[in-house]
């Protein structure tokens, strides 16, 4: 690692102003891709400012949403019954990420800020049309995930909490790389009744909606509606894990066992 | 920067620079070997430790984060002639041969025991998915955590 300046910040008005008067510094959250990345010197701040010790921003609330602190670590999200009780895709989704002892740090926040394109939370954040709140504003889910590693957080913005719509039913099901568990494809469904919403994770630069898949479960969720989707997969992610058309393929298959799941 | 923290019971105030890492803290400030280093990329599980009493890869904590924190590492679980639970059942049921994974593994699955209300065979694979084993093709470590469970 090169040198920084570590500094634990005790609000989000401290992380802030820490941030704003530090050359090049980044937040830490949880820490489990910050970490590597500096260990592998792909980044370089001068300052690192810990979010970890701010109170209040793991709190997990059910009402009309569910509504997770951005602190809130997988495990824990795994865990709640209040979660398990609302969404248990999202709960299922959160026992699914990396290994054990990852989701006994990582948080939601630093999954949905670092956008990464195989990160399992966007898929969760767009299916179930999360609002993210942050120390400036509100950010609608659609609004959120611009590409590879970016999203609409501006410099120095801080992810406060989310809030996920509840669905009537929804699935997660997620095609794992063996060896780092991260999603090859993810595919999230969501039944709102009026509406059918399919986030989809792994497949490109960031985490999308699918529209074909929408479509095809528009008239209710059934496995058989999916039969015949096929899904483009012009400019979708291409490395030695899958092929750009492989993951297409996949994209439709997960979103078969997503359905499946959601159904129960 | 100065941390504080206690491990296996014992208060330490060290002076660390900004950019170590926990198992860099156990290792050569604390000399606490028996918490090993392998990829040290975050996924192979041979550091593991318990904070506030969860399992962490050690290799992925900053000193800075486990400021104020409770650490228990593979020296605090037994001793020699007092093995823990887990201890004696990973020597019963031969699930050891280089012992490089060992404390890791060892540290996960009594984390994996406390947390776990059914633990079974898949559970043990699953909850034991970010620690590696290239000698032993995990059999016997899952009979071991099996039998560890009973016994813990």
């Amino acid at each position: 690692m090169y040198r920084f300046k570590y500094q634990k910040a005790a609000s989000v008005a401290e992380a802030a102003s820490l941030l704003d008067g530090a050359e090049d510094g980044v937040y830490l959250a949880g820490g489990m891709t910050l970490i590597p990345t500096l260990k592998a010197r792909l980044a370089s701040p001068t300052d690192v400012i810990d979010l970890g010790a701010i109170d209040g921003m793991a709190d997990i609330s059910v009402g009309d949403t569910v509504r997770i602190g951005a602190l809130a670590r997988h495990a824990e999200v795994a865990a709640s019954a209040a979660v398990r009780g609302a969404i248990p895709a999202l709960a299922d989704l959160a026992g699914l990420i990396g290994d054990a002892h990852v989701r006994n740090r990582g948080t939601l926040g630093g999954s949905v800020a670092n956008s990464d394109p195989a990160a399992d939370y966007p898929a969760a954040v767009l299916a179930l049309n999360a609002v993210v709140h942050t120390d400036r504003r509100t950010i609608a889910a659609d609004d959120f995930f611009k590409g590879l590693f970016e999203t609409a957080l501006e410099p120095g913005e801080i992810v406060k909490s989310l809030a996920f719509q509840i669905p009537r039913r929804a699935g997660y099901a997620k095609f794992p790389n063996p060896a780092s568990r991260y999603a090859i494809v993810g595919v999230m469904v969501a039944d709102f009744g009026a509406e059918v919403r399919v986030g989809v994770t792994g497949a490109g630069a960031c985490a999308f909606r699918s529209a074909e898949l929408e479509r095809a479960l528009a008239g209710g969720l059934a496995a058989e509606a999916l039969a015949d989707v096929t899904i483009p997969y012009d400019g979708f992610n291409s490395d030695i894990h899958a092929s750009a058309e492989y993951r297409g393929h996949l994209v439709a298959v997960m979103a078969q066992r997503a359905v499946a799941a959601a159904i129960g | 920067m100065e941390v504080t923290l206690t491990v296996n019971g014992t208060a330490h105030a060290l002076d660390v620079p900004d950019n170590m890492l926990l198992v860099e803290v156990l290792r050569e400030r604390l000399r606490l070997t028996g918490t090993h280093v392998g990829c040290d990329t975050s996924q192979c599980g041979a550091c593991v430790v318990h904070m506030d009493g969860r399992a962490v890869k050690s290799c992925t904590v900053l000193a800075g984060q486990a400021d104020g924190a409770d650490v228990t590492t593979i020296e605090g679980i037994g001793a020699p002639d007092d093995l823990h639970p887990m201890q004696a059942a990973f020597r019963e049921c031969h699930a050891l041969q280089c012992g490089f994974c060992t404390p890791g593994m060892i540290m996960a699955a009594i984390d994996l025991v406390n947390t776990s209300e059914q633990l079974d065979e898949q559970a043990v694979r699953e909850g034991l998915e970010g620690n590696l084993c290239r000698c032993t093709g995990y059999h016997n470590i899952v009979r071991a955590v099996l039998a560890a469970r009973d016994a813990m």
